[in-house]
């Protein structure tokens, strides 16, 4: 029992470690110490941690992996603000208003998980991947040529342009094709996304440590083993899959709430978002959910902190990248990382004071 | 009464007869020995047996239950459970996880992915249940001192043993051992011997195994059926079977 | 007729795929990784061409032998630099070491040449071609892509067939660590492959920049994410795969951009790679592999 007390441990540290980061920056802004830039990226931050949080449970914990992240978290944004945008003046409290556009959002995200992953969990590795990748972007490039509108008559669909909605004057259109959304109400801020960001750990650690995530884990670790003991595949795998898509979906809704404005560009949506939160996710260690919000939130900084370097900024990032990955990984890499770790410093200084 | 009934079972992979006209039968509580050259084809049984395969032709029948064909998750569930060759540990995941995920489908330990999220009452109530039930198989192998280890730590004698406690979690009525002792020293195979009869009579399990250690089968097996070239050589009481001349051409050649 | 023309566009297009193809499935079949730096070569060698011939002033075919000499150097540089270190390293380390230098050669390239859009001037001195009494068109860098794809996949084939080096990167695709002990120079092998992987890269730049003259730091990603596709399409490690799925994918790219919606093109094209995947996980011609227990 004493280990059931140590994951219990662990995960109280990391719950801990937002609430204390959200009161800091809370202090921090209360007494005008916060710079507006920083209070910018507050939400985003956010965003990202829930993102990398929610991709670590399919590419960690299923040990699946995932380059389509980014659309599930499209669809969750798309549906969230248009739920939002149309229901404005129905709702007229924020918060409800918000939390009936998440669980829209939530709910649209997981079932687009259900029905990719469906047909595509049968493949492995490499060939997901790519799958999934090619899906965040049919979903960036839909979004990008669905027109929506609204009137008294009701709702207007087309893929065409905003005349074929055929609206009355009166009517409002709701996307506006390549140039998305706008107007949506910007009802979230930085303490609701804190609370959606342990919501999420929440909900994943809670899964890990259950028998669902035992099942899922097995099947990471050794399927043919997993089936052998009655766990049924499929199942498990599109469960982890669409949990973790929809999350991506409560990341989306955030993130279409915090700007009043909505596009689905190749830098928000498109795969190069989708690979930016594996790099957090793998930066953080596979398979830890701590790992992988504190790697979101300081990669997230790192390069705000760095604008005096503007143009060398990326550059710095993709050498950090590459150069973090040989240290890791590569056996010259290993053995110097054991030569100066820093349990065997400490180790060698408590020898030298015996 | 026979706990497995298998008759004529047999399989081709393209053009090559893996196995044909395979019948054997296990009675409850017997330990049932599978032996045979390399390649006569023992692992495609075990493989049809547990749905991994489907069988061309034959029939499979567990405690009178027909389960041709069906998956192997459907296998396990009505009652079979197996080792491997090749030893199949959820290596990341720790001693005692290997073994509460063995126990995955025991009415007695489940609770949905909700309560499970939620931690309602029933999750923490199942959770010790099945923690107690897992440390309890894990004392049969003397594995209790390292439930905590990660599974791929565990030295390979004691990976074999913890492969046996995750199938026995699943409850089954027929345990099938696909080569217990293979890569184990002399100590360690008597000891693995002790502890497949103590299974046997402590669960009153019905065990048929797969194994090339003459030593462990003569000392342990009941009875044994010889498969060559994917057809049963002979089959009976061990003793006899082992002085059988066929046999013994079949293993050292003319 | 335009149908015709769409189509010779397509098959134009698939023919860059296809060579960008070729390179992404022989490194992936020897290195068994996603080289999402790949793409970014095809735009260096494009960049290298492009200050040849406008700043240096080189007679174009020199240009394009120096793009597909850097981009040689570079491609083996790669390797030899972030992905040797990773051979025993977990997959998603390699595949973010990929990423990484791919955001490096982007920046790179952004540093030096700027964000601004350079216009790619056509190395293809060749007269259109007119049929049908002027209504069908085939420009010379039509008939020029297709042709140097049909060579150099046919070189390729003939390579692997029949060389000793070809026959080496088949063993360290099938196990290279059987191969290390047959006295195959593994090491070499690989530097071989990222090597002439990213001389076609070089050759499919300067193709595609002649067609689509605009060039940026970016112009090389989404080529490389398609040809990719087109790698996966046909089944990954084929060389005729690589060659079909690139075609496939250029028609389909073109066709559904002409005759559905130009927004949605690569929406449809993604879709189509799904779905044959789905149909057939490992491509039209993949090799099934199962796992044995």
């Amino acid at each position: 029992m004493k280990k059931l007390s140590k994951t219990t441990k662990s995960n109280l540290i990391t719950y801990g470690i937002v609430v204390v980061a959200y009161l800091v920056c809370e202090i921090l802004m209360r007494t005008g110490h916060m710079s507006s830039l920083m209070k910018g990226i507050l939400v985003p931050l956010c965003i990202y941690a829930i993102l990398a949080v929610s991709l670590n449970l399919t590419v960690g914990i299923l040990g699946e992996l995932s380059l389509g992240h980014a659309g599930f978290m499209c669809v969750g944004a798309f549906t969230g603000a248009v739920f939002s945008k149309c229901t404005v003046e129905m709702i007229a409290v924020p918060g409800l208003r918000f939390l009936l556009a998440l669980l829209v959002g939530i709910v649209c995200a997981g079932i687009c998980g259900i029905l990719i992953g469906i047909p595509v969990l049968r493949l492995r590795g490499d060939y997901l991947a790519i799958v999934t990748l090619a899906f965040g972007e049919i979903i960036k490039n839909l979004v990008n040529a669905i027109y929506f509108g609204m009137d008294k008559n009701g709702l207007h669909f087309s893929m065409k342009d905003s005349i074929a909605l055929g609206l009355e004057p009166d009517g409002v259109i709701i996307i506006k094709g390549a140039q998305g959304i706008t107007g949506t109400p910007t009802d979230s801020n930085f303490t609701i996304g804190v609370i959606l960001l342990l919501i999420t750990l929440i909900i994943v650690i809670n899964l890990v440590h259950s028998r669902t995530g035992r099942a899922i884990m097995a099947i990471r670790d050794n399927r043919i083993a997993a089936e052998s003991i009655g766990i049924n595949i499929t199942k498990y795998k599109i469960l982890a899959f669409s949990v973790s898509a929809a999350l991506a979906g409560a990341a989306g809704v955030l993130y279409a709430h915090n700007l009043s404005t909505l596009t689905a560009l190749p830098k928000n949506f498109g795969y190069n978002m989708s690979i930016m939160i594996l790099v957090f996710v793998v930066l953080g260690g596979i398979g830890s959910i701590r790992g992988s919000m504190i790697a979101a939130v300081i990669l997230t900084l790192l390069p705000e902190l760095l604008r005096a370097l503007n143009e060398y900024r990326m550059l710095i990032y993709a050498v950090v990248l590459i150069a973090i990955m040989i240290f890791t990984w590569s056996p010259k890499g290993i053995a110097l990382r054991e030569r100066y770790s820093l349990a065997k410093l400490l180790k060698r200084r408590e020898k030298e004071v015996q | 009464m026979a706990v497995l009934e298998v008759k004529n079972l047999g399989i081709s992979f393209g053009g090559l007869r893996a196995v044909d006209d395979f019948s054997l039968e296990v009675a409850k509580g017997q330990l049932y020995g599978l032996i045979g050259p390399n390649g006569a084809g023992k692992t495609t049984v075990f493989n049809m047996l547990t749905g991994v395969y489907k069988p061309d032709n034959g029939k499979i029948l567990l405690d009178e239950e027909d389960i041709t064909g069906r998956s192997n998750i459907e296998i396990n569930k009505a009652g079979i459970a197996r080792t491997f060759q090749n030893i199949r540990l959820f290596s990341d995941l720790t001693v005692l996880d290997n073994v509460k995920a063995g126990l995955h489908n025991q009415k007695e330990y489940i609770y949905s992915t909700l309560t499970g999220i939620l931690r309602l009452p029933r999750y923490f109530q199942a959770e010790r249940a099945m923690d107690e039930r897992a440390m309890e198989l894990l004392k049969v192998f003397d594995l209790d001192k390292e439930a905590s280890y990660k599974a791929s730590n565990l030295p390979y004698g004691k990976q074999r043993k913890l492969e046996i406690a995750r199938a026995l979690a699943t409850n089954p009525k027929l345990l099938l051992l696909d080569e217990p002792a293979a890569g184990m020293n002399p100590n360690e195979t008597q000891e693995l011997m002790d502890t497949i009869r103590f299974v046997r009579d402590e669960f009153h399990m019905t065990i048929l195994l797969i194994e090339h250690d003459m030593k462990l089968v003569a000392g342990i097996c009941e009875k044994l059926t010889v498969l060559n070239f994917g057809q049963v050589l002979a089959c009976g009481d061990t003793s006899e079977v082992l002085q059988d001349p066929k046999v013994i051409t079949a293993y050292l050649g003319e | 007729m335009s149908f015709i023309s769409y189509l010779l566009n397509g098959i134009s297009l698939g023919s860059v795929y296809a060579i960008i193809a070729l390179g992404y499935t022989m490194v992936y079949g020897i290195a068994k990784m996603l080289n999402f730096a790949h793409g970014d070569v095809i735009m260096i060698g494009s960049y290298v061409a492009y200050m040849a011939i406008n700043n240096m002033g080189l007679p174009i075919p020199v240009s394009i032998l120096l793009s597909v000499i850097v981009c040689t150097l570079l491609g083996m540089m790669m390797e030899k630099i972030a992905y040797k270190p990773l051979r025993q390293a977990s997959k998603l380390a390699v595949l973010i070491t990929a990423i990484g230098a791919s955001y490096f050669l982007q920046n790179i390239a952004l540093l030096i040449f700027g964000a601004n859009t350079k216009s790619f001037s056509s190395v293809v001195n060749m007269e259109p071609i007119q049929l049908a009494g002027g209504q069908l068109i085939i420009s010379g860098e039509t008939i020029a892509t297709v042709v140097a794809c049909i060579v150099i996949m046919a070189c390729l084939m003939t390579f692997m067939k029949y060389s000793k080096a070809g026959h080496a990167m088949l063993a360290v695709s099938e196990d290279s660590g059987a191969a290390q002990l047959m006295g195959i120079n593994v090491n070499a092998t690989i530097s071989l492959t990222f090597a002439i992987g990213s001389a076609l890269a070089a050759v499919a730049g300067v193709l595609l920049c002649s067609a689509y003259p605009a060039l940026t730091p970016y112009t090389g990603a989404m080529p490389g994410i398609k040809a990719f596709v087109a790698a996966v399409f046909g089944g990954i490690g084929s060389i005729p795969g690589a060659f079909i799925g690139g075609i496939l994918l250029g028609v389909i790219e073109i066709l559904s951009r002409a005759y559905i919606s130009s927004q949605l093109s690569d929406a449809i094209v993604f879709s189509v790679l799904i779905i044959v995947l789905v149909v057939k996980p490992t491509g039209l011609l993949g090799k099934q592999i199962q796992e044995k227990v």
